[in-house]
């Protein structure tokens, strides 16, 4: 499980659970559900873009990504949050339809943009995971603050003067770099469920947003380490794993709250 | 004409069977997407299309009807997510998300088995994505059943559901039973959406439940108006993408044609965006319904 080959999977799989966990707190906290899942969809189709024009597949995600954020939150101005992003989202799948058209993919290669393929990063892919990654984590860190305050209470922080749609727009950006970087290693139907279940667990257990983003980034890192393990044990896709154990998560943590609101701590 | 309908278009039994099979699941999305986009569910109705596929692909596995699968998968997910908190506006993002990612790694498991156990290449293609042409006739009669069992009961419980999808103060002062209604119109919706995610693929399942009473809502002063101009829009869509798509397998030496969803979701981006610009001045609950709050 330790052995070289797995070296490169292990590490990226961490810095990828860092991020989703770090990203899908706010996600969550900002019922931006549908754009989360968006947007790796978006992303999608540009690998598949970038594999027809014969391009670095990281160079299609990135910039699909940022381009299904940009149209989500430009067109979320006009139309309510949740049409807008259907409307992204078909708009860009159909776009990867049309690019896997053109140009046949092997099926091993489809599978593997959507359901991940951690075993099969390279040590020339980490570089790039971790640049980027640390950009995501700073610009995070960087608008906490407002971002933390347009999430809770949005009207507030437009009576005080921030500019909330930026947030917005600058928040999917986010969420579609850290995208770019999970969809090769988990996929993109599973890059959602990381931002998901973990952080959600995180939300319903520690109520204190500080402790709840480290809990998040701290349930998404177990579940990524024990999906790794058991994809390794099991030899069942890795993809499978976190999107139980997200769920699991998830229906664990409202048990325990459920406890506790019936059998207050004495 | 030729250059527009290519030859063989009028005698092609294929083409035949995509278009009914299209304009059948294109009204049908038209009248679910209504309530859909007034509700503000177009998340649940999407996730539900990835439920239902995670559903066909075990109906593969197991080697059941694939429509069996599909819409057992959706109504599955339709129950979950109403089970996890889907009523609570607060708590419906929450709960469809969660359900969702784990239908996707349900859907990656049954995949990753299927391609193990049969020499089936394509499964994960023909799931995920769907083609209009490969419909085989013998589905239709299915396809038309389910339509009509999905439109009869949003016709009975049209008056609650549509009081409800307007004002759930007003609904709840009236004495509806909002959690019924609720029920009664997800599971409804994942029906709609596992039948139209098999016959014409995820993509165009949400696009046709979305686009056209998305950009119908916008121009249409009455519900009503509302529902038959999305079909419209709905149906003018399919039958070009349809038409398209037949075509442009003429248009390059390779004779590669472009996939169907490509030319329809096309179509209804661009009816979106011509009725966002003829989009009515005047502000009525209908509109209300589909533009942001605060929005003027």
């Amino acid at each position: 499980m330790f052995a070289s080959f797995m070296t490169n999977a292990w590490i990226s799989g961490t810095i990828v659970a860092l991020l989703a966990g770090a990203v899908g707190f706010f996600v969550v906290l900002r019922g931006a559900s549908f754009a989360a899942h968006a947007i790796p969809n978006g992303a999608f189709a540009g690998a598949a873009g970038a594999y027809l024009v014969g391009i670095s597949p990281l160079v299609g995600l990135v910039s699909f990504a940022v381009l299904a954020a940009l149209g989500i939150g430009v067109s979320s101005r006009r139309t309510r949050n949740d049409v807008a992003t259907a409307l992204s989202l078909v708009a860009m799948l159909a776009l990867g339809a049309a690019f896997l058209a053109v140009n046949l993919l092997y099926e091993p290669t489809i599978n593997a943009l959507l359901f991940g393929e951690i075993l099969g990063v390279s040590s020339s892919q980490i570089l790039p995971v971790i640049v980027l990654g640390v950009v995501s984590v700073i610009v995070l860190a960087w608008f906490y603050r407002p971002l933390l305050f347009t999430s809770v209470a949005p009207e507030l922080a437009r009576a005080r003067g921030i500019a909330t749609t930026t947030v917005d727009v600058a928040f999917l950006v986010v969420v579609a770099l850290a995208t770019a970087l999970t969809v090769p290693v988990v996929g993109a139907l599973l890059t959602f469920s990381l931002m998901i279940g973990p952080p959600a667990a995180a939300r319903i257990l520690v109520s204190r947003p500080g402790w709840a983003v480290a809990g998040s980034i701290g349930l998404s890192v177990v579940t990524v380490w024990a999906s790794i393990a058991a994809s390794y044990l099991f030899n069942l896709p890795i993809g499978f794993f976190v999107g139980a154990l997200g769920a699991v998560l998830y229906l664990g943590a409202r048990v325990v709250a459920r406890r506790r609101a019936t059998h207050p701590a004495t | 004409m030729t250059w527009l309908f290519e030859p063989g278009w009028w005698a092609n039994g294929t083409v035949r069977t995509a278009l009914l099979v299209g304009f059948i699941v294109a009204v049908t999305s038209a009248v679910v997407g209504t309530f859909t986009v007034m509700r503000g569910q177009s998340f649940a109705g999407h996730a539900l299309t990835d439920v239902a596929t995670a559903g066909g692909a075990g109906a593969f596995l197991a080697g059941v009807a694939p429509l069996v699968g599909f819409v057992g998968g959706g109504v599955l997910g339709a129950v979950a997510m109403d089970t996890i908190g889907v009523q609570r506006v607060k708590g419906r993002d929450i709960a469809t998300g969660v359900v969702l990612g784990a239908a996707m790694g349900v859907a990656a498991l049954f995949l990753f088995l299927s391609a193990r156990t049969s020499s089936a290449t394509g499964t994960t293609q023909l799931v995920l994505f769907g083609s209009i042409f490969t419909v085989s006739p013998s589905t239709l009669p299915d396809v038309a059943w389910m339509s009509a069992a999905v439109l009869v009961t949003l016709a009975v419980v049209a008056r609650p559901l549509l009081l409800s999808s307007l004002s759930v103060e007003l609904a709840a002062a009236r004495g509806v039973r909002l959690r019924v209604v609720g029920v009664v119109f997800i599971v409804v919706l994942a029906v709609a959406v596992g039948m139209s995610a098999i016959v014409i693929g995820a993509i165009l399942s949400t696009a046709l439940l979305i686009g056209p009473p998305a950009s119908a809502l916008r121009v249409a002063r009455r519900v009503g108006t509302s529902v038959a101009l999305a079909a419209g829009l709905g149906v003018l869509a399919t039958g070009i993408g349809v038409l398209f798509a037949y075509d442009s397998y003429y248009w390059f030496p390779s004779h590669r044609g472009l996939p169907v969803s490509f030319f329809v979701v096309a179509v209804i981006v661009a009816e979106y965006v011509v009725a966002s610009v003829a989009r009515r001045r005047t502000r009525s609950t209908l509109v209300a319904a589909i533009e942001p709050e605060g929005w003027t």
